[in-house]
C-alpha cells in the first residue's frame, strides 16, 4: 500500500560525476520498501515540472530511504539543489519488487549506468535469503562507477579507464565463460537498449532473468495508462511498468 | 453551513467537484491514497464494447504547465467492466458515471444499454471528442450533426442523467453545446484535451506514437474557461467545467464564468486527493464570503458584455 508523504531532505551528496545520493526521511516508506519498487517524487510545488519524477528505491535505512539520480532536466537539477531541511512530496513505494526468493543459487546483478540504482537494497535481501551474488556494473568511465553496499563487482567501462573494456553485457558474457555461476538468475537494470541486449544474452544462455524498467509515466499508480510495455503473456497487447512492472521476466516483454 | 449539492435529472451530487474520466482509472486504483466518498463523483475511464490496448508508446509527453497524451482509450471493455470494477465502485458513496467511448453511433447504443441493465450506474459521459483515435472520437465531436445524432440517439435510451462530453477542437463549441441540448443532453462537460503536439529536436521525431495527441493540464485553464463561457452564453442546461483545475481558486473561476461543478483531470496524476481538496477549498471560500449555496456562484462573473468579443460570433 503506498503512501504520499511530505518527506525531509536528510542528506543529498554528489556520489560519481554526474550522479546523486538524496536521502529522504520516511520511516513509513522505508519499512514497507522492497527491493525494485520505486518512489514517484514531486520535484515543486508548482507546475515547472508538471509531473512527478520515478525513481528506484536504492536503499533504505530504519526510518530514511536513498535515491540515486543524475541531472537529465528541470525536475532532477531542482532535486539536486535541495538541501538538508528542504521536503519533497514522495508517492511510494510503488511497483512490483524483484522476484528475491525465487528458487535460484546464484544472483547476477547486471546494471548499466545509473541502473545501479536498485542494487544495494536488492543486496541486502539477497543476502538475508543467503544467496550468492555477482554484480556487474557498466559505466561510461571510471569516474561514473558508484559501487557502494554492493557485492563481488566486476566493472565494464565504455573507454576501459576501469576493468573490461566495453559494455556491461559483454562482460556479463565473457566472465560467463570462464566462471562457474551455479544456479543462476538475472536481475537487469538500466536503459533499454542494454536491458534487450541483456534479455537477448540471458535467452541464449538459458538462464532466468528479470528487468526492471523505465517508463514515460506521470501517476505511478495505473490511472494514467502512460506507461504500456509490450507483453507476451495472455490476451492483452500491453503491460503498465508501474502497477504491473516496473519488474519484469524478460520471457513476458517485448523490448523495443 | 454551506450548500454544496447540486441535482442533475433528480440525481444529487453531494458536491459539485467530479473527477474526469481517464484520470481516476475504476476508482479503486486509489482507494488507499484518497478517500473516494468525499467527491462528488467518478467518471469511469471511457468504456468501449470490446477491450481496448490503447496506442503504442510513446504515449505521455510532459509539457509546460501540462502534459499530452495520447493513450488511445485503453480500456477493459464493458463487459470486463461490469464483472470486475462495477462491484466497488457500487460500494463507493458518490455518483458514479460511466464514460463511454465507441467508433460507431451503434456501439455507443449497445454499451450504454448494456450498462441500462446494471445496478450501480448514475448516469453516462458520452465521449465524442477523444483525440487519438482514428475512428469515432474527433471524427464525432467535430461534427455538429453527427455530434447531435449520438445525443438523441442515446437519449432514447437512457432516463438516467446523459452527459456530452465536448471537444474544444472546433470554430464554435457553443453551436455543439446548442446542438446537444437540443438533442435532450442534461448537461454537457467542457472540454476534453486540446490537439497538441511535442517534437525531439535529435531524433527529428514526434514524441508521441501518435503524432499529436491531447494536451490537459493548467496550460489549457485559460481555453478551457473560455470555452466554458461561449457555452454558457447559449445554453440553459449545466455545464461541468474542466482544464487544468489545481486548486479551489480554479474550480471557481469555472463556476463564475457559469459551470454547474467541475472534473478534477490531469491533477489526480500528481495528487489522487486533488478533488477532495478542491471541494474543501470550495466550501471555505463560501464561508469566506458568506455564500449559503454554492450554486449562487453559477456564472456570477460581472462583466460588461457590451466589450465582449465572444457575443459577436454568437
Amino acid at each position: 500500500m503506498p503512501l504520499q508523504q511530505v518527506a525531509p531532505v536528510l542528506s543529498n551528496i554528489q556520489i560519481a560525476e554526474g550522479i546523486f545520493l538524496l536521502t529522504l526521511e520516511s520511516k513509513e516508506i522505508a519499512q514497507l520498501a522492497r527491493p525494485g519498487q520505486f518512489v514517484n517524487i514531486r520535484s515543486t510545488d508548482g507546475s515547472l515540472p508538471f509531473l512527478r519524477r520515478p525513481f528506484s528505491i536504492s536503499h533504505v535505512h530504519e526510518d530514511s530511504i536513498d535515491l540515486m539520480f543524475n541531472i537529465v532536466g528541470q525536475g532532477t537539477r531542482m532535486m539536486a539543489s535541495r538541501r538538508v531541511g528542504d521536503t519533497l512530496d514522495v508517492l511510494g513505494p510503488l511497483g512490483k519488487p524483484f522476484g528475491y526468493e525465487a528458487h535460484f543459487e546464484t544472483a547476477i546483478l547486471v546494471g548499466g549506468g545509473l541502473g545501479v540504482a536498485p542494487f544495494p537494497l536488492l543486496t541486502r535481501y539477497l543476502k538475508k535469503h543467503s544467496k550468492k551474488i555477482t554484480t556487474f556494473l557498466g559505466a561510461r568511465t571510471s569516474r561514473h562507477i558508484v559501487s557502494t553496499n554492493l557485492e563481488n563487482i566486476q566493472i565494464a567501462t565504455d573507454d576501459g579507464s576501469s576493468g573490461f573494456h566495453g559494455t556491461v553485457v559483454s562482460s556479463l558474457e565473457s566472465y560467463w565463460g570462464s566462471h562457474a555461476l551455479p544456479g543462476p538468475k538475472i536481475f537487469g537494470c538500466g536503459p533499454t537498449p542494454m536491458l534487450r541486449a541483456l534479455s537477448e544474452t540471458a535467452q541464449k544462455l538459458h538462464i532466468a532473468c528479470e528487468l526492471s524498467l523505465e517508463g514515460d509515466m506521470a501517476c505511478g499508480v495505473g490511472l494514467c495508462q502512460g506507461c504500456p510495455v509490450e507483453t507476451t503473456k495472455g490476451e492483452r497487447k500491453y503491460a503498465l511498468v508501474c502497477i504491473e512492472g516496473p519488474t519484469f521476466n524478460c520471457n513476458d516483454i517485448i523490448l523495443r | 453551513m454551506v450548500k454544496e449539492s447540486f441535482t442533475l435529472r433528480g440525481v444529487e451530487f453531494k458536491n459539485r467537484v467530479l473527477v474526469a474520466s481517464g484520470t481516476f482509472g475504476y476508482g479503486n486504483e486509489v482507494k488507499e491514497l484518497v478517500d473516494v466518498n468525499l467527491l462528488g463523483g467518478i467518471c469511469t475511464k471511457s468504456l468501449s464494447w470490446k477491450p481496448r490496448d490503447g496506442n503504442p508508446p510513446r504515449r505521455i509527453v510532459e509539457t509546460p504547465s501540462g502534459m499530452l497524451n495520447s493513450i488511445g482509450l485503453a480500456n477493459v471493455g464493458v463487459e470486463y467492466f461490469i464483472r470486475e470494477k462495477l462491484p466497488y465502485l457500487r460500494t463507493v458513496e458518490t455518483v458514479i458515471i460511466a464514460n463511454i467511448a465507441a467508433s460507431s453511433l451503434q456501439e455507443y447504443g449497445d454499451v450504454l444499454s448494456l450498462l441500462e441493465k446494471q445496478e450501480g450506474i448514475d448516469g453516462y459521459e458520452i465521449n465524442v471528442s477523444c483525440p487519438n483515435v482514428k475512428e469515432g472520437g474527433l471524427s464525432f465531436g467535430t461534427d455538429c450533426a453527427k455530434t447531435k445524432e449520438i445525443t438523441a440517439s442515446l437519449r432514447r435510451r437512457t432516463e438516467k442523467p446523459l452527459i456530452i462530453k465536448l471537444t474544444p477542437n472546433v470554430t464554435h463549441i457553443s453551436e455543439f453545446a446548442r446542438a446537444v441540448q437540443e438533442a435532450g443532453a442534461d448537461a454537457i462537460s467542457v472540454i476534453n484535451t486540446v490537439v497538441g503536439m511535442a517534437v525531439d529536436i535529435h531524433k527529428k521525431k514526434p514524441k508521441l506514437s501518435t503524432v499529436t495527441g491531447g494536451l490537459s493540464g493548467p496550460a489549457i485553464k485559460p481555453i478551457a474557461l473560455a470555452k466554458v463561457y461561449e457555452a454558457a452564453q447559449v445554453v440553459s442546461i449545466p455545464i461541468i467545467g474542466i482544464g487544468g483545475i489545481m486548486t479551489a481558486e480554479d474550480a471557481l473561476e469555472f463556476l463564475l464564468v457559469g459551470a454547474t461543478a467541475v472534473q478534477v483531470g490531469t491533477a489526480n496524476f500528481i495528487d489522487p486527493s486533488t478533488g477532495v481538496k478542491v471541494a474543501e477549498g470550495m466550501r471555505s471560500y463560501a464561508e469566506r464570503y458568506g455564500v449559503s449555496d454554492l450554486g449562487q456562484l453559477v456564472g456570477a462573473m460581472e462583466s460588461n458584455k457590451e466589450f465582449s468579443v465572444l457575443q459577436s460570433w454568437l
